[in-house]
């Protein structure tokens, strides 16, 4: 049931409702802008932006029912807490009472009932950051808007803050739309991901979707880490292409879109598809052989890079658990083994 | 080596001597202002003798021959300092805004250029294009002519702590209450005015006490008969430095003391709430 | 594959609260300033090319007599041929001199002044700078009547170095070029302290242990890294100094006389003294405006070389 749509000139997103969709990119990718033109604050030029179905472009932010929690949270510093949270409560004219008890229900429900009388300065960063959330519910928008709301907070916050973050929403079923550059946040929140880049978008689907079938090396190189290997393609049919990475290595690639023999493209394997062992065992292409070039001890698991005969670079990742990378040493040779269906061909 | 001996011989921030002329630069600044304020508790008559410490300049201010002129000079400034901070303010804060948060136009570095102009044109020569002005509107000069030149060049000296304190204040707030269905003049009243406020108050502050000390414009657009405090002293000590004004200077000095701690302290209150 | 159109300048692209009503809300200043200043400096322009009336004001028939009057003296009737007057430009020369004067002073004590104090630790810098900003706003009137109180002949100065037995006659400063220059210095020395002190504030002293680190000594430190990179802010203080100590009014008239005349006073004799002669006045100030902005402008070219048109 699409009910709220989302819709500019070029960008066109459609947004379900009770859905926690993200906007995830680098800095500088057209994500802030996004978010501020559905909360009011950059003026659309042309396209519309309907919410359950009602164009709201024209209006002014003052008069969207759409809240913001914003990236440093802009609690009003000369305010308390509970005025901070009951002010857009008062704003929409209900009467005082009204608004100081609604309020009060919100800072319970962040858990944070008992600082109502203090001022915003006097609070950790989390708590800021849950006031700021429960000012911007208080008024039951229909959508709320998050910039960046968990980046000034430190590692450990931020990932409880998630958690919580998507458990307000389930128990609230409003739909949220969170912008973010940190990929994990993306990943353990969302529903549906956009990805951004210089003002486009590159691809939308669940976090799933997008890692393990990215649509273009962009994301590929975004979502997580990859290898990106040029390649020319050798031959092909429908499902697969035979693709030769240097000079003699022969890999068998999934695509998004057909390609042609001796097309030159761009290969992406995830390095943790990847498996790393003394002798051959494969059977399809005997023998990708390397050499160990360096390793970087990650805790759950261990980066390797080889370089390969005919000189390509590629990066490796073994779990701790399972394997002992460190068993190799510098120099020695190593064969990898691709794991069926995980060299993707993508576009540039 | 002893460790002070080692300081400062490493300490790069260092400059002998540096102490020695701010010690210098403090007396130069100081001595003529300590000396009229001991001398103006001076008993005796002649201004050069020291007589005993009295009170009885400060009493001939309030009750003795020229206290009537003293005090309507003294309204004079005060009424004028307060009416043309006022303005100068309310002018001041709406063109910051303006300036800080309105859209980009052509001209508005020009704008920026027209509000700092009465501190770029000399006061001379500001004192004598108002007196022009004045004159060949046929406006009769008095105490409102004196006003309006005060509004005029106030308004930059309120315009700057208001528009750095403006800067400092990030536009997510004004935006967060127009989010949360405030109106453009609730958004400033209740949200952008509260956070001004150091800087619209030291703004005003400043202001007041640029009014209250002008002398060189007042003293060319004033018509006959109207005084205030700087011309009715500079009329005064045109004849000799008579004890009077000095306990007279040595009021006017605590004043303006007052005040600027008074805005010293609003802009450090600022400081924290920032 | 999707567009959004992203504008690179991200203020020219919002909206903002204020943004649309931002001329509105300039336009009071405008009008203010505008009518009330910019334009009385218009109507002194045109003044300054009109007629006299002997007792003030002018009459409307245009002439180039009041800039002649600067330079040509043609007799008491203005019949006789011209010779080179050099009251007036003695006058506007001894200005630009004493104001120089006051601006190297000024920087001598006051650039010392304010890298002592930006170097203290912050409490007491907050003190140090509160001391240099109250002669800032104290009464120029009363802070030059006090300086003459105490230099006169018989002030306190006098009396005690008389009582100390330096001196056996008092010196005699009052009315002489001397008073004239110590005032000046001590009116406009605040406004050198704090520029140079902001810009020393923000100067990184990693930059001095670098250059202690590549074998420079103090005073070359000094010289070549920490004087050129807070140039803008010495630059800003002489400037400060130097343009109203050249339109000084209160500084010449009570501590010097009639040898000491400077431009402050000129202008204000032609309106509120004997000569009365408005365009003469006018005339007078419309110089010194031209030699002030001349300054700024040299100012303001140095500051879009230093921070490269950024300002």
């Amino acid at each position: 049931m699409p009910n709220g749509v989302l819709a500019l000139k070029e960008v066109s997103i459609n947004v379900e409702n009770n859905e926690f969709f993200t906007l995830l990119g680098p800095s500088g990718c057209g994500k802030t802008t996004l978010l501020r033109m559905i909360a009011g604050f950059e003026t659309i030029t042309e396209g519309t932006i309907k919410l359950f179905g009602e164009n709201i472009e024209r209006l002014p932010a003052n008069r969207r029912p759409v809240n913001t929690v914003f990236q440093q949270y802009a609690l009003f510093p000369h305010m308390n807490v509970l005025q901070n949270v009951a002010f857009g409560l008062n704003m929409l004219g209900k009467s005082d009472i009204e608004a100081k008890s609604t309020a009060q229900r919100m800072l319970d429900m962040v858990q944070l009932g008992q600082y109502a009388d203090r001022k915003p300065s006097q609070l950790s960063g989390g708590q800021q950051q849950r006031v700021a959330l429960a000012r911007a519910l208080a008024p039951s928008p229909k959508l709320l808007l998050l910039d960046e709301p968990l980046s000034a907070l430190d590692l450990k916050l931020r990932q409880a803050m998630r958690v919580e973050l998507k458990q307000i929403q389930e128990e609230l079923g409003i739909t949220f739309i969170f912008v973010t550059h940190d990929q994990e946040e993306a990943l353990t929140m969302s529903d549906r991901i956009a990805v951004m880049s210089n003002g486009e978008i590159q691809q939308i689907g669940t976090g799933k979707e997008i890692y393990e079938s990215p649509g273009n090396v962009f994301v590929a190189d975004f979502i997580g880490e990859t290898n990106l290997l040029n390649a020319r393609v050798q031959s092909s049919n429908e499902e697969e292409a035979i693709c030769l990475i240097g000079k003699d290595t022969a890999l068998t690639c999934s695509f998004t879109e057909p390609v042609s023999n001796d097309d030159s493209v761009t290969v992406s394997i995830r390095p943790e598809r990847i498996a790393l062992s003394k002798v051959s065992t494969s059977k399809k292409h005997a023998g990708i052989k390397g050499t160990v070039k360096r390793f970087a001890y990650l805790g759950t698991d261990t980066q390797c890079m080889l370089e390969l005969e005919d000189g390509t670079d590629i990066n490796v990742r073994v779990q701790n658990a399972h394997h002992n990378a460190t068993d190799f040493t510098i120099g020695e040779s190593a064969y990898i083994e691709i794991d069926p269906g995980a060299a993707r061909i993508l576009l540039n | 080596m002893s460790n002070s001996l080692a300081k400062k011989v490493t300490d790069v921030r260092r400059y002998p001597g540096f102490f020695s002329l701010t010690i210098l630069c403090m007396v130069l600044l100081y001595t003529p202002l300590i000396i009229v304020t001991i001398y103006s508790f001076n008993d005796s008559r002649s201004i050069t003798a020291w007589g005993g410490f009295s009170l009885r300049w400060y009493n001939d201010i309030f009750f003795g021959l020229e206290a009537a002129k003293f005090k309507t000079a003294a309204w004079n400034s005060i009424s004028i300092a307060i009416m043309a901070g006022t303005s100068a303010t309310i002018i001041a804060t709406s063109a910051a805004i303006g300036m800080i948060r309105g859209n980009p136009f052509s001209g508005k570095s020009l704008s920026f250029g027209l509000i700092n102009l009465p501190l770029m044109v000399p006061e001379i020569v500001t004192a004598v294009a108002t007196l022009i002005f004045f004159s060949a509107i046929g406006f009769t000069r008095g105490y409102l002519s004196i006003l309006i030149a005060h509004v005029v060049f106030c308004i930059p000296f309120a315009y700057l702590p208001i528009a750095a304190r403006l800067e400092g204040i990030e536009r997510r707030y004004e935006e967060a209450a127009i989010d949360l269905y405030a109106s453009r003049w609730q958004a400033f009243t209740k949200v952008l005015m509260p956070l001004m406020a150091p800087g619209i108050l030291s703004g005003f502050l400043l202001a007041f006490i640029i009014s209250l000390d002008d002398f060189i414009i007042t003293n060319f657009v004033k018509g006959a008969g109207v005084e205030t405090l700087p011309t009715a002293i500079f009329g005064s000590v045109r004849q000799g430095i008579k004890p009077n004004i000095m306990a007279l200077s040595t009021l006017m000095l605590m004043v303006s003391i007052f005040f600027v701690s008074l805005s010293y302290y609003i802009n450090r209150m600022g400081e924290r709430t920032k | 594959m999707s567009k959004l159109v992203e504008k690179n300048n991200k203020a020219e692209s919002s909206r903002g609260v204020f943004g649309e009503i931002g001329v509105w809300l300039l336009s009071p200043s405008w009008i203010v300033i505008g009518v009330f200043l910019l334009l009385p400096v218009i109507m002194m322009l045109v003044y300054s090319f009109l007629t006299k009336e002997f007792r003030g004001g002018v009459i409307w028939e245009p002439t180039l007599a009041a800039y002649d009057q600067f330079i040509f003296d043609r007799g008491l009737f203005g019949d006789e041929p011209p010779v080179i007057e050099w009251t007036y430009i003695t006058i506007f020369a001894r200005s630009i001199w004493q104001a120089a004067l006051a601006t190297v002073f000024c920087l001598l004590i006051g650039f010392p002044t304010a890298y002592y104090i930006a170097t203290r630790p912050t409490r007491s810098r907050g003190v140090w700078l509160f001391l240099i900003t109250i002669p800032y706003w104290v009464n120029l009137l009363i802070r030059t009547v006090s300086m003459k109180f105490l230099i006169r002949d018989t002030g306190p100065f006098n009396q005690f170095l008389l009582s100390t037995g330096l001196i056996d006659t008092p010196i005699h400063m009052v009315n002489t070029n001397f008073a004239v220059q110590l005032g000046l210095f001590y009116s406009y020395l605040p406004f050198m302290v704090l520029p140079i002190y902001a810009a020393v504030e923000r100067y990184n002293f990693t930059l001095s242990e670098a250059a202690w680190d590549l074998y420079a000594d103090r005073w070359t430190t000094l010289r070549k890294i920490l004087m050129p990179v807070v140039k803008p802010g010495i630059i800003a203080g002489c400037i400060l100094v130097f343009v109203p100590s050249l339109g000084a009014f209160l500084a010449p008239d009570l501590l010097g006389g009639a040898k000491t005349f400077m431009i402050g006073s000129l202008i204000e004799e032609q309106f509120k003294g004997n000569a009365g002669n408005w365009p003469f006045g006018a005339a007078a100030s419309m110089i010194l405006l031209t030699l002030v902005l001349i300054v700024l402008m040299i100012y303001a070219r140095q500051q879009t070389r230093t921070y490269g048109g950024a300002h």
